[in-house]
């Protein structure tokens, strides 16, 4: 076997790596996505306390670990059989609406938003935030940052952090909202929704009004028919913290639902030699490689999916812009993974008008925020709707509460296999025999993975889609050709 | 692997002055014998160990510890001594927690009168470490810089899914 | 960014991380402004794209100051510890996770092929040929690569020199700013910095002496788990209701946020000033409130601490006494 030496500069840049092989006729062959780390909760956190692992897992990701604390705290109420109080499920939701709100608001405005304002072609200098400010006018860049503070500002005051909340035990949490608190929130709440149309306002202005954005989102470069998946409520209404998960397949038709103690029964996890990161599927589908089709078990779990799976949206100016995405894009399911990107916007307005439902219950500063688990512990799932694809938690434990084992399926995982062919079918599309392959064309590579909005702080530690991506290009013998980054 | 015939723990022995130093003494000077496995080193009372010094011993290439002190209601200093052995208790849990033999590290209350008790301890100590061999704590099967090592394990499931 | 070569060179980079820390660094908000005024920023992947390339290319020392955040899990991250030491002046562990291993240091307490086996053979994993992923493996179009795991995580300190310390999981933003702001008017020559070998961005005393809850120096005949409390009281002393707060032990510098929010100190900001061993300490402070003088009776109190190892190194293992006599540089 010819042993290839090995690329330096490649492996200590490889936080996320796209390796290109060409084959002869310079044709592209097969793309690998590689994520080449690993941490290892999964084992450590074996033989700690439960109430333990809603600080511990935190530490999976500094992008979403509000994310880790809810799972967490979920499934450690369930390890006990423990029902929290109505107060102490409301603020986390509470807690949780906040995050979404900052977490798409970045994305949207910061990471993914500015191919679209600014247009895929634009230099790259001016493919990001400021290059937004500069084009929609300055007080953007101020709503923008406000927007952040407001979300991160309703994590504190909940969470008692503003990364890594500690606030969340079995049973419910350790801190009671104060009236002022809860008007705080509300004013900021108040100011999301606006943000919110806001943003779903440049949207319109911006893409939709210009016929060749809209032609760019419906064209079949950047789409896949995979299965699609969401956390509903009793309605079917989309809810990122509790529920149960409704799963379609590629024609919108609805393969089934399933609570979160149901999750080893749809979805199973592949191992690929060449990554840490493993390929969740649908169990049920089976595994049968990186293909699109309702015979494949590929499926994703991002605001896209989210739409497809749902019937629509729990608060009434979602619910409106819910319709119009449907009407616009030619009904469900949308599978024109662009299309993520608006998708993300009606879920940011669900999130903000969620904020004021419940700032405004009348339940929210109860000072009863937890009970006390009596059961023994055994086993418990916990389920949420992370930004960025559904969150499980699993924990077995013993009858003290020590872990005895976790099983841990985070957000990006999900999609890690329909991103790894929306990559390829993007490769295949722009890197053509006699290409020069340019910045401009990784950055179509690029957008066809920016809609999932790849966080690897969970799978390895990159931001969502500021990723340092290298990509390399390999001939038929394997031979580098070329070595792109997106710098 | 260790020649367990050849191996000579090194126990670090923290002693009260008043009570277990001078047992030392008194079966070192009544030619009592005990190995001389034990690094003694006196402290004013056993309430004086801090746990850090048990720590740095096991760092540093003990293979065990051994902390002595006045028996219960004679310390000198009132009731260091239960502070001591409060201490012992948890920093054993925490050892043992950490993969350590519960027999690595030990208390034993001692008066200045008896050393042959004392020398009897070291000895029942010294039997029970040199039957576990050394702590080699930087071997346990963790060694960060051989990276062929560390990934040695997953070998055969290259060729497996090859 | 400034592209003035004449400034001092920043960089910040992310070894295993899990990203918190750069989220507290956007967090100073406009100060962020005042790093790009002071700073020719050269390195940054958070905030501008990767050049790994014209770091290599800087003369060495070339970069006045670097903050490094994350823990040492691959040999990849010990390659970017090592070139970026070479070309800096001032170098930072920045964090927890670089400071003293952080949680995911307790992967430390099993052996590398343990942490394998779990996460590639888990309830949902269908792997029955028992597949691992590999440093290198030969795909049909050619050989690829991902980086090795090494057998334990490290501090940063464990791989190369470092200048000075800032705890905190993560560092919380107001002490960020402060660092930030010490710098820069080091470099104007308005300020000192301290020594090498210190630790910045935190206080010198322990979370207790800026934690609210009143302390009365009592003993307690319980520990108790904070879900099995009925009652929590607002204004007393978690500890002295039996809960295991690590808060005497831990460096103040948060402004003992997680009591002041009904939650126990975990114990991120790690070992207060002159500590050498987070745990030893912890141990000392849980073994005095603990209120018997019976060895039966202080056992059956001790069982109320399940998981001692976790419970007095859970940020700082992988930088502890007995952890780093084995992480041979
Ligand atoms: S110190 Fe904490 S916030 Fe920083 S990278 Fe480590 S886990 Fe994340
Ligand atoms: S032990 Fe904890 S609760 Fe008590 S004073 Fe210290 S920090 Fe506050
Ligand atoms: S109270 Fe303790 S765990 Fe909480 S932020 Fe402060 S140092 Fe960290
Ligand atoms: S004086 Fe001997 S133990 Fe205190």
């Amino acid at each position: 076997m010819t042993r290839l030496t090995i690329d330096p500069i490649t492996r200590l840049e490889g936080h996320g790596k796209i390796e290109i092989f060409l084959d002869d006729d310079g044709n592209v062959a097969n793309t690998y996505f590689q994520i080449p780390e690993l941490r290892g909760f999964e084992r450590f956190c074996v033989g700690r306390p439960v109430e333990e692992m809603p600080l511990l897992t935190n530490r999976i990701c500094g992008v979403c670990p509000e994310a880790h604390h809810m799972a967490a705290a979920k499934a450690a109420d369930a390890v006990y059989g423990v029902e929290p109080p109505p107060a102490a499920k409301k603020l986390r939701e509470l807690l949780y609406s906040g995050f979404y709100f900052t977490d798409h608001t970045t994305h949207f405005y910061a990471l993914g938003g500015p191919d679209f304002v600014m247009g895929p072609d634009a230099p790259v200098a001016e493919r990001n935030i400021l290059g937004v400010i500069h084009k929609v006018g300055l007080e953007i860049g101020g709503k923008v940052i406000q927007a952040r503070q407001y979300g991160h500002r309703i994590v504190e005051l909940i969470g008692g952090r503003k990364v890594h909340p500690c606030t969340s035990i079995p049973g419910g949490v350790t801190k009671a909202l104060k009236e002022h608190e809860r008007a705080e929130i509300e004013k900021m709440g108040r100011w999301a929704i606006e943000f919110a149309q806001f943003s779903l306002k440049l949207f319109d202005d911006i893409v939709l009004g210009n016929p060749a954005y809209v032609d760019l989102i419906l064209g079949d470069v950047y789409a896949h028919r995979t299965y699609s998946i969401g956390l509903v409520d009793a309605n079917n209404k989309i809810n990122f913290y509790d529920g149960r998960v409704s799963v379609v397949d590629p024609d919108g038709a609805r393969l089934g639902f399933y609570t979160p103690a149901e999750y080893t029964e749809w979805i199973s996890e592949r191992v690929e030699p060449w990554t840490y990161l493993k390929f969740p599927y649908l169990k049920k589908i089976g595994w049968k490689g990186f293909v699109d089709g309702k015979e494949s078990g590929v499926y994703t779990s991002t605001p896209l999916s989210r739409l497809n799976a749902s019937d629509g949206m729990a608060t009434p100016l979602a619910q409106e812009a819910y319709e119009r995405f449907f009407s616009v894009l030619g009904g469900k399911p949308v599978h024109q993974r662009l299309a993520t990107h608006w998708a993300r916007l009606v879920e940011l307005l669900y999130a903000a008008e969620r904020i004021v439902e419940l700032a405004t219950d009348p339940e929210i500063t109860s000072p009863k925020v937890h009970a006390v688990p009596t059961a023994t512990p055994t086993e418990g799932i916990g389920v949420v709707e992370a930004p960025r694809g559904l969150l499980t938690h699993h924990y077995v434990t013993d009858e003290r509460g020590l872990l005895k084992k976790v099983n841990l399926i985070v957000g990006t995982t999900n999609n890690y296999a329909a991103m790894s062919m929306s990559i390829k079918k993007a490769a295949q599309a722009f890197i053509k025999q006699g290409v020069v392959v340019t910045e401009g064309i990784l950055n179509r590579v690029e957008m066809a993975f920016r809609p999932y909005d790849p966080c690897f702080g969970c799978a390895t530690h990159a931001l969502p889609g500021e990723m340092p991506l290298v990509l390399t290009i390999r001939d038929a013998k394997g031979e580098v050709v070329r070595q792109v980054r997106n710098c | 692997m260790v020649d367990q015939e050849h191996f000579e723990p090194v126990i670090i022995g923290f002693t009260c002055n008043w009570c277990s130093y001078r047992a030392a003494d008194l079966a070192g000077t009544a030619r009592v014998k005990y190995p001389p496995n034990v690094r003694l080193i006196r402290l004013m009372c056993s309430g004086r160990l801090d746990p850090t010094f048990v720590l740095k011993a096991l760092a540093g290439g003990a293979d065990g510890v051994l902390i002595t002190g006045c028996h219960p209601g004679e310390c000198h200093y009132l009731e260091q001594n239960y502070k001591a052995l409060r201490r012992f208790l948890l920093l054993r849990r925490t050892l043992v927690a950490m993969g350590l033999e519960p027999a690595r590290v030990r208390l034993v209350w001692a008066s200045a009168a008896e050393g042959v008790k004392l020398a009897h301890e070291i000895e029942t100590m010294v039997a029970e470490i040199r039957a576990l061999g050394p702590l080699r704590w930087r071997q346990n099967g963790f060694t960060p810089d051989n990276a062929h090592d560390a990934h040695a394990f997953a070998v055969a499931a290259e060729e497996v899914s090859a | 960014m400034s592209v003035n070569g004449s400034k001092p060179k920043f960089a910040m980079y992310w070894a295993s991380s899990c990203g918190g820390c750069e989220i507290a660094v956007l967090n100073t908000g406009l100060k962020i402004l005042d790093v790009d005024a002071a700073f020719d920023v050269v390195f940054w992947p958070v905030a501008m794209d990767a050049k790994y390339k014209d770091v290599e290319a800087l003369p060495d020392g070339a970069i006045t100051l670097t903050l490094f955040n994350g823990g040492i899990r691959n040999d990849e991250n010990v390659a970017m510890a090592k070139l970026l030491r070479r070309k800096s002046q001032i170098l930072v562990a920045f964090g927890s996770c670089a400071t003293e291993g952080c949680i995911p240091g307790l992967a430390n307490l099993s052996p590398a092929r343990e942490v394998f086996d779990t996460a590639y053979g888990t309830v949902s994993t269908e792997n029955p040929m028992g597949v691992r992923p590999q440093p290198e493996v030969k795909m049909p179009e050619g050989v690829l690569h991902i980086p090795v795991f090494a057998s334990t995580v490290r501090t940063l300190e464990q791989v190369v020199d470092v200048d000075y310390f800032i705890p905190g999981c993560p560092p919380e933003s107001h002490q960020i700013a402060l660092v930030i702001d010490l710098v820069i008017q080091a470099l104007n020559g308005k300020a000192q910095l301290p020594p090498k070998g210190a630790t910045i961005g935190a206080g010198a005393s322990t979370v207790c002496d800026e934690c609210p809850r009143q302390r009365n120096v009592k003993k307690i005949r319980a520990f108790v788990r904070i879900q099995e409390l009925e009652t929590v009281d607002p204004d007393l002393c978690l500890l002295e209701q039996g809960i295991p707060c690590n808060g005497p032990a831990i460096r103040n510098g948060c402004g003992a946020l997680c009591p002041r929010a009904g939650a126990q100190c975990i114990g991120c900001y790690g070992p207060a000033e002159g500590v050498v061993d987070n745990g030893a300490r912890l141990i000392a402070a849980f073994a005095s409130v603990v209120d018997s003088n019976d060895p039966v009776e202080i056992e059956r109190i001790l069982d109320g601490i399940p998981d001692p190892a976790g419970q007095f190194y859970r940020f700082s293992l992988a930088g502890s006494l007995l952890h780093a006599s084995r992480a041979v540089r």
